[in-house]
């Protein structure tokens, strides 16, 4: 893992310092709360309905054991003794007092933490593939690039007041994307050249929100040592002709959509011309960053664990948790763990500290140290050896923490919706409560496969609703709460946007109509067919008719 | 008149403004002028012809390219944030200094707040009229609070690369 050297630990202290005089500046009332706002979303600390709020960055998603510890000591200290996951790899204390915040960036920093590029009209922290270093498809480990990334990016002086937000993710793996690539500002995938050189696959102008995009291409290959200037060329054609005056139209999306692919990318292309290799890292440099993710010390192990094996035979529950949240690793006999943050009846998301605590343990113990977040709102421990397979387990489930539903319809992604947020239309956090809880029955759970509900409180779709399998968008309706849902969205290598089912629903309509459309997908499924896949192929006909039949 | 603010050598001073800042719908005084982009595009031989130092304003969505081949003859490009948060500026500056090699005065005009000074001067601007009312040692103060930077920019300064490699 890429461990901060002198100069980065600098970064943040001068940033600790910045933000301790300003929030002094602001308690002391010197600055209004409409003069210190930009500044505090300069630092991830929003003010929402009870209370502010504090994003910390997680860089690609990626977390050592001692850095979740100190997430623990946060939440413990400053919060009510837990932290959400978001959809962007992030984590929030949502119970935040303004006189701590600059206390809480200072023990942040300590362990190389921060709270820089969560909010504001910036570039914002970067996602990557929270697989990285132990699939064995990935072209080249994305974290390389996505620690570049981040820091070309931190405290760009061109680029820090863009016309709106600006994400980019890092996907590795030519079979499958785990980080949503194409629904970001920039998309990149890591791809080889003809002749075997490394490059990237660039999509620009995804997004969701009011307005649903998936990125087009704008270029097929791009050398990778040519990658920051090619950044640098999208990013300031965005923030000069980008749109300011209307907040819903200054995504990047819509400068794409309106300009046409072909055009933005021929600007893009002119641009990158003049600014030349001058803009690109030195090679040095990334040799450097990728010194630090050098792979880690495998063991050489048999493709079959025996121990992995008889436990399987000796519990159907850590069976039950074999089959849902493992995944295959590089190295024979290692295995990739999904830790589903989705137990039946909490909120999406959410982790105390005492399971942070617990989960820095086992990764410390089994886990080489190494722990991800995925923008599903889970975590992952890269690299578990087989034979520890049930001793992890047995770890996980003491800390509540052994939930086996990952990518099963339980493993539900929700905004805090209108429990927390200010921009909120409606909960989501009760209505994916339900759901869950309408599908407890972890067999039933199994038979219907992979299926991805995705909720959001509000048109940004900070819950990605748009897609999902089953995407649930919160609409207020005469003050009301109801859900409009849509069906067959994909995040994935084949993304999608969803398309609405029909009329928005009463929230206490919402999980029986997913039974609905569920009994429809079990009667027409075909073999091997997930739900995305069924419903591809019958269309929306048969599953509108199961919802609203009362309704004629 | 507003204060003006220059940056050199490292510090914010308090500087005089030779130059009268001229609306579109205003006769040109004598002296130093700044004037609007459109203006100069017309009148700009003119007023050069008159042997007086001309300073052109360049609004958020005016491209600096316009000014391109009149650059060696303008002696402050002021470059106008409508609202803080709108940023175009800070490109125009960046190609001012970068791309054409810009050596005149650079300067920052509208919503200029303090708390942009490190961006800004990051970017190549060189005199600043801050609307917040900070003081030259507030400017030099907000510039100063990072030891270090992460890219190369118009300022020259070696950015973390470039330290750990040396």
């Amino acid at each position: 893992m890429y461990a901060y050297d002198a100069i980065d630990r600098e970064m943040l202290a001068d940033r600790v310092a910045e933000f301790r005089e300003q929030a002094a500046r602001r308690l002391s009332g010197e600055l209004t709360e409409d003069q210190f706002k930009p500044l505090r979303l300069m630092n991830g600390l929003y003010l929402q309905l009870h209370a502010y709020m504090l994003r910390v960055a997680i860089p690609y998603g990626s977390l050592n054991p001692v850095q979740l510890r100190r997430l623990a000591h946060v939440a413990r200290t400053y919060d009510k003794g837990y932290g959400h996951l978001t959809t962007r790899t992030n984590i929030q204390f949502h119970w935040i007092k303004l006189r701590d915040a600059a206390d809480i960036l200072r023990d942040l920093a300590e362990v190389g933490m921060h709270a820089i590029q969560t909010s504001g009209n910036c570039i914002r922290n970067v996602t990557a593939d929270p697989y990285a270093g132990a699939d064995s498809s990935e072209l080249d480990d994305p974290r390389v690039w996505s620690e570049a990334i981040r820091q070309w990016s931190t405290f760009h002086p061109e680029f820090s007041f863009l016309p709106r937000k600006f994400k980019i993710a890092v996907n590795a793996s030519p079979d499958a994307d785990r980080v949503a690539t194409r629904t970001h500002d920039i998309g990149l995938y890591v791809a080889r050249g003809d002749d075997g050189a490394l490059g990237f696959k660039v999509f620009v102008g995804g997004g969701l929100g009011r307005t649903p995009y998936i990125g087009p291409l704008i270029r097929e290959f791009l050398p990778a040592t040519r990658l920051f200037s090619y950044l640098q060329a999208i990013l300031r054609v965005y923030n000069r002709l980008g749109k300011r005056d209307n907040k819903n139209k200054a995504r990047i999306k819509i400068l794409v959509a309106t300009l046409g692919a072909a055009e933005f990318a021929r600007q893009v292309e002119a641009e990158w011309e003049k600014i030349g290799p001058a803009g690109d890292l030195p090679d040095t440099e990334l040799a450097r960053i990728r010194g630090a993710f050098t792979p880690v010390a495998f063991e050489a192990l048999p493709a079959r664990s025996t121990r992995f094996e008889t436990a399987k035979q000796a519990s159907p529950a850590f069976a039950r948790f074999a089959r849902n949240n493992l995944r295959p690793h590089k190295k024979s006999g290692y295995a990739i763990v999904e830790v589903a943050l989705k137990a039946i009846g909490e909120t999406p998301g959410d982790i105390s500290a005492e399971q942070m605590d617990a989960l820095a343990d086992i990764a410390e113990r089994w886990g080489l140290g190494d722990i991800r977040v995925t923008h599903e709102q889970n975590l992952v421990l890269p690299h578990v050896k087989l034979d520890d397979l049930a001793e992890v387990h047995a770890a996980l489930a003491q800390a509540g923490l052994a939930t086996a539903n990952s990518n099963l319809i339980t493993d539900i992604i929700a905004c805090p919706g209108l429990d927390y947020c200010a921009l909120a239309n409606a909960r989501a956090i009760p209505i994916a409560q339900a759901i869950a809880e309408t599908f407890a029955d972890p067999e039933r759970a199994e038979r219907i496969g992979e299926l991805k509900i995705k909720i959001s409180g509000c048109i940004n779709a900070c819950g990605h609703h748009h897609v999902a399998h089953i995407g649930i968008l919160g609409v207020d309706k005469k003050g009301e709460e109801f859900y409009q849902l849509t069906l067959g969205g994909s995040a994935a290598e084949d993304a999608e946007v969803g398309k609405i089912l029909g009329p928005a629903l009463p929230a206490g309509r919402v999980a029986p109509a997913i039974d609905e459309l569920v009994d429809v997908y079990l009667r027409e499924r075909s073999d091997g067919e997930r739900f995305l896949d069924t419903y591809r192929r019958v269309g929306l006909a048969p599953f509108k008719e199961a919802v609203y039949a009362d309704a004629h | 008149m507003p204060t003006l603010i220059r940056w050199r050598d490292g510090r914010a001073e308090l500087a005089e403004d030779p130059y009268t800042a001229v609306a579109d719908d205003a006769g040109v005084p004598h002296g130093e002028v700044i004037v609007s982009l459109t203006r100069f595009l017309q009148e700009g031989e003119r007023l050069l012809g008159e042997g007086r130092h001309v300073g052109v304003r360049v609004e958020a969505l005016e491209a600096v390219e316009d000014l391109a081949y009149d650059l060696p003859r303008i002696s402050v490009v002021a470059l106008v944030f409508p609202k803080f948060a709108q940023g175009q500026a800070y490109s125009s500056a960046s190609l001012l200094r970068e791309r054409f090699g810009y050596a005149g005065e650079v300067r920052a005009v509208g919503d200029v707040l303090r708390e942009q000074a490190r961006f800004m001067v990051r970017c190549g601007f060189d005199a600043f009229e801050p609307a917040d009312g900070s003081t030259p040692d507030e400017w030099t103060h907000a510039v100063g609070r990072f030891r270090h930077v992460y890219q190369r920019a118009a300022d020259h300064l070696a950015p973390a690369f470039e330290e750990r490699g040396s």
